[in-house]
């Protein structure tokens, strides 16, 4: 018996030092969370519904460990359904503050995790790095080059007609000297230059017929852009940087003009597209330059707002919406019948075919000239796509036996027939 | 010194002609007769609706080609509802998965990733956070096409983009992905 009430007080005892190791250990855990692994499980669980300081779907979290005890908070982020249903005021409170959007629970966040992820939300976050000066500084030489290419162009030019004006110049002061001087100067005994080529009538026949070819190529050229937009940028009524969203954060082309793939018509994207993203990207964080600063970018985001009543500070929209009259670059004239979802979804034609480097232009501009000459002209280069399209493949056989090709082009499906545009 | 001048006038007049050239306006025409359509075009101005622009909302209980009802509503007993008992209408085969791959390439793997483990190029630049990996989540077909149909948390409806059956493909797609992804 005593040996029974020994081991068991032994018992006892081992339990309680486990215990308060045990009580410790979650203590210093507690204080000890580490920010570092808790951004990172901030950032894949939490952060879909919340902010550190700003309020999203769910609150703004800054300070929560002050506001609530470390077993309340546990509870409730493996599940708050139960503390909700368990009668707790304080998370029948929040649950009704927030429109009664359940949260997810996450059962399998472990107590470290969870101190991790509080010891985050409660560390200071960083200050976001302000570096416009080597974001400027690495944009530069690009542009720089061809700066630098005009400016000596331009200082050519001005030296060449600075010397001309000057020899005329002192041609003059030495005649006038020379008639001081009481010099004259006598003609010598040969021509002038002029009199002596237009007497020479080859010469002259030479001169005109070059004459009249030059200016009919610069003529031709004058009269063929007549009507050709190329290089045509409006402003826009909202600065949208194609550079950003399609170059630095590889958006698919498709995803916004998403009608290319099925329509006519590539599709302005609606703003409630815009939406998707920017309803949660209120500031831009990326590279800036001088001209096109974080506060410009920003200013941007928030015409889009107003445009389509977003109301950031309530996460709400008002339903006061504004349109944007966006500028239309491309423009085909009426008489001319294009279809995007032919050559996009059929052709399988790149963006890029006829759009240019969109993922490189800050500003929209039109890239190609969009004449008849430029559309067939790649109608007769490119190969249409034959392989594994079985609904067709009896065609294309007999059309590549008849053209005697491997690969028959477009111009050959009879992409040259004028009633396939004009009609 | 008249020569002097004749050539500042002369390079006067060349800076007027070269300066014409606006970028920011569009070239002028030359009797641009059937230019300009006469009915109204895809997002133009036109006078005949109140608002003045082409783009109208359809009329409320408009109905358009190819439209499926569905009647689960946006709401978390809907979401609960669908996870349960939404199947799809479509056969499950290789067509189906490629049209899915191609369309999740495009509108969901910016943010989800090609794989579909939450790790897509805006989460890793940190535009865009807390996207989950498929197969931390317990989705269903039906609950992944009712968070394609009108999003969830910070989660945009992509029914915009994707017609309902173009829906059901993505849903295929990813309900394979998160077969690969289970460990």
């Amino acid at each position: 018996m005593k040996n029974v009430i020994l081991r068991s007080s032994f018992l006892y005892m081992l339990l309680a030092v486990l215990m308060v190791t045990l009580v410790f250990s979650q203590i210093a855990s507690a204080q000890e969370g580490d920010p570092v692994a808790g951004k990172q499980l901030f950032n894949s669980n939490c952060a879909a519904c919340h902010r550190v300081n700003q309020k999203l779907v769910g609150p703004a979290l800054a300070g929560v460990t002050q506001r609530r005890t470390k077993e309340w908070l546990q509870k409730w982020i493996r599940n708050s359904s139960d503390l909700i249903n368990s009668g707790d005021a304080q998370a029948k409170a929040i649950f009704e503050e927030f429109n009664k959007v359940p949260m997810t629970p996450f059962p399998l966040l472990s107590d470290a995790d969870i101190d991790n992820i509080l010891a985050y939300v409660e560390a200071p976050p960083p200050a976001p790095v302000v570096d416009t000066s080597v974001a400027s500084t690495t944009a530069a030489p690009a542009e720089g080059s061809q700066n630098i290419n005009q400016i000596v162009l331009a200082a050519l030019v001005i030296v060449l007609l600075l010397l001309t004006v000057m020899l005329v110049l002192v041609r003059q002061i030495l005649s006038k000297i020379a008639k001081a001087n009481g010099i004259e100067i006598t003609p010598t005994g040969r021509k002038p230059i002029w009199k002596a080529f237009a007497e020479n009538q080859f010469l002259v026949l030479v001169t005109v017929v070059f004459l009249l070819l030059s200016s009919a190529y610069f003529a031709y050229g004058y009269l063929m852009q007549v009507g050709v937009d190329q290089g045509y940028q409006p402003i826009q009524p909202i600065h949208y940087s194609h550079k950003i969203h399609a170059g630095a954060n590889q958006i698919d082309c498709n995803y916004c003009h998403s009608s290319a793939r099925v329509s006519k018509t590539s599709g302005i994207p609606s703003l409630n597209v815009c939406m998707n993203c920017h309803k949660s990207i209120a500031e831009y964080k990326g590279e800036t330059t001088a001209e096109y600063s974080k506060a410009f970018y920003d200013g941007e985001i928030q015409k889009l707002y107003k445009a389509v009543g977003w109301d950031p500070e309530v996460q709400q929209y008002s339903g006061e919406t504004q349109p944007v009259e966006w500028v239309r670059i491309h423009n085909l004239p009426d008489f001319v019948y294009f279809n995007h979802a032919q050559h996009v979804t059929v052709g399988g034609v790149a963006c890029q075919t006829c759009h240019g480097p969109v993922q490189e232009m800050e500003i929209m501009s039109q890239f190609s000239p969009l004449t008849m000459g430029w559309c067939i002209n790649c109608h007769r280069q490119t190969e249409v796509k034959m392989d594994n399209n079985l609904y067709y493949e009896k065609i294309h056989e007999a059309l590549s036996k008849k053209y005697g090709l491997e690969k028959p082009t477009v111009a050959e499906m009879g992409g040259l027939e004028c009633a396939k545009c004009h009609y | 010194m008249k020569a002097f001048k004749n050539i500042l006038a002369g390079l006067a007049v060349a800076m007027v002609l070269f300066s014409c050239q606006d970028k920011q306006k569009p070239n002028y025409q030359f009797f641009p007769n059937m230019y300009a359509p006469v009915g109204y075009e895809a997002y133009g101005k036109s006078d005949a609706f109140a608002n003045g622009m082409e783009a109208q909302l359809p009329v409320p209980g408009t109905i358009n080609r190819d439209f499926v009802p569905y009647d689960y509503p946006n709401t978390p007993e809907g979401y609960a509802a669908a996870r349960d008992s939404l199947k799809s209408p479509l056969e499950k085969n290789e067509v189906n998965l490629e049209k899915g791959k191609a369309l999740f390439t495009i509108y969901c793997a910016v943010c989800h990733g090609d794989k579909g483990d939450g790790k897509g190029i805006l989460v890793q630049n940190e535009k865009f956070l807390g996207v989950p990996d498929y197969s931390t989540r317990p989705i269903t077909e039906g609950s992944i096409f009712h968070v394609i149909t009108y999003g969830l948390n910070m989660m945009g409806s992509h029914a915009s983009q994707l017609s309902s059956n173009e829906r059901w493909e993505v849903t295929q797609y990813v309900e394979k992905l998160r077969a690969d992804l289970m460990p």
